[in-house]
């Protein structure tokens, strides 16, 4: 604990750090899978390709990842980018089988009067399909965000500074302190992004809420439908 | 391309293939570990799953822990866990066992979840006993997720794995942090390259298991239209299930 009290501007330090490492990724993946994901939705033969490499990319492990991407790119093996890169290949991978699923999840009929009240298909998608698949992509999103600063903390290793370097710092000068401290605030801001998000689903998406116990009406019914 | 020629070679040179901390070792080292924490994990994960599965007992309390677990860093855990147990092979083995404990829990008994009631009731009443339900109906049609749960454990642990090279001398990992050390490029690429390839050759194996294990009634009814759609199964309205064969 003394520990704690003594550094704590080194603790604030690194959840700044950590910040911006994370919150980057999480806006970008979410900007790349939502045209991608569109794309695995109208086209078939897209489905198949982006959703096949999106899962070969998931399965790649981190640290792996952070040393290939230099290569890749060019980057130096030290720089930040390389954790940023990694983090949104991550972040894309996940959520653009959830944004395929999200749209294929709007009903064809509510699609098919958008069209025949005058929605064009640019309109269709930005004002029925988007808005009603959104529920579907905030649980995706809040899912990466979660994962991102999670997976932030790998970067340590190679010298990239978050929350993670309280892990390999607190390791190679046996605190344990500083681990824990480390660990609490890893899952604590990755709370917060969480708490955040749904903070921003329910400004963006006011209708949710009451949609959730029109759901669970919905669910009752179709379930009495089934079992009769 | 430069790079990628070097660690092709750094992973073709013979000089690399001998003795303790040879390729080949580390590689087995590796593969043994994930094998031997999936396997451990599954021990635990299952029973437990099958039971909440089964009862639907304590599905929220499953639900908050695996999602808790799920936002530990791995690093921090392995970290901690080294320092409480000291250097060797028992850190990792327990963290890495940890992770993979909430995905396997997930899928054993979001496996039984997602089966239509109406299946279980009919074996329920054509008079079968609960321990035949659980052996006969719902662990095959629960199956597939179960063993995704145990994908998504699996590549867990390979990704940890190798950070557990930071705090013990084990797996492919070793070639990483050995390279990062001494500045050479090649060595990390070329370890790197392994693990991917270790990866995603495990990968491909699960995804060949998860048809395999589909029981035949319910793969004849499933179709990618069906699969589309089921983005967000809700338990009991799996359409591969309620559909049947058309």
């Amino acid at each position: 604990m003394t520990w704690i009290w003594a550094n704590l501007d080194l603790l604030w330090d690194r959840t700044l750090d950590h910040l911006v490492l994370s919150v980057p990724p999480i806006m970008l993946s979410f900007l790349i899978a939502v045209p991608l994901g569109w794309l695995a939705n109208r086209y078939r033969a897209g489905r198949g390709v982006i959703l096949t490499a999106s899962g070969l990319l998931y399965a790649i492990p981190s640290l792996p990842l952070f040393f290939v991407i230099p290569a890749v790119v060019g980057t130096s093996l030290r720089s930040p980018l390389n954790l940023v890169i990694a983090l949104t290949l991550y972040g894309v991978a996940l959520m653009v089988r959830v944004v395929a699923d999200g749209l294929a999840s709007v009903d064809e009929d509510v699609r098919q009067s958008a069209v025949a009240v005058g929605y064009s298909g640019w309109s269709t998608f930005w004002q029925v399909e988007l808005p009603l698949a959104g529920p579907v992509l905030l649980a995706g999103l809040r899912v990466v965000a979660v994962s991102t600063v999670s997976l932030a903390t790998v970067g340590a290793v190679i010298g990239a500074q978050s929350l993670g370097s309280l892990f390999t710092d607190g390791f190679q000068r046996g605190i344990q302190a500083e681990i824990i401290a480390g660990i609490v605030l890893t899952v604590a801001l990755a709370l917060l992004l969480d708490g955040a998000l749904v903070l921003l689903g329910r400004l963006l998406l006011p209708w949710t809420r009451l949609a959730a116990t029109s759901r669970r009406a919905l669910r009752v019914s179709r379930s009495a439908e089934g079992s009769g | 391309m430069n790079l990628f020629q070097d660690a092709l070679n750094w992973i073709l040179d013979p000089a690399n293939y001998a003795g303790p901390g040879g390729i080949p070792v580390r590689l087995v080292e590796h593969l043994v570990f994930t094998v031997a924490a999936v396997l451990m994990a599954c021990a635990i994960a299952i029973p437990v799953g099958f039971l909440i599965g089964h009862t639907g007992r304590g599905r929220s309390l499953a639900v908050a822990t695996s999602g808790g677990l799920r936002a530990i860093p791995t690093l921090g855990l392995l970290t901690l866990v080294a320092l409480w147990v000291g250097i060797g092979l028992g850190a990792p083995s327990v963290a890495l066992t940890v992770l993979a404990i909430p995905p396997i829990l997930a899928g054993a008994y979001a496996g039984f979840e997602a089966i239509d009631r109406s299946v279980i009731d009919s074996a329920r009443s054509v008079g079968m006993s609960e321990s035949q339900i659980v052996r006969t109906v719902e662990i095959p049609l629960g199956m597939p997720l179960l063993i995704a749960g145990i994908r998504s454990a699996t590549l867990q642990v390979i990704a940890t794995a190798t950070l557990a090279a930071y705090v013990a001398d084990i797996g492919l990992g070793r070639f990483l942090f050995a390279g990062l050390k001494t500045r050479d490029y090649a060595e990390m690429l070329g370890g790197s390259l392994l693990v991917i390839l270790l990866a995603l050759t495990l990968e491909g194996i699960f995804t060949v298991m998860q048809r395999l294990v589909v029981p035949r009634g319910v793969a004849s009814g499933r179709t990618p239209v069906d699969r589309a759609r089921s983005a967000r199964p809700v338990p009991g309205m799996d359409p591969a299930i309620t559909k049947g064969t058309h």
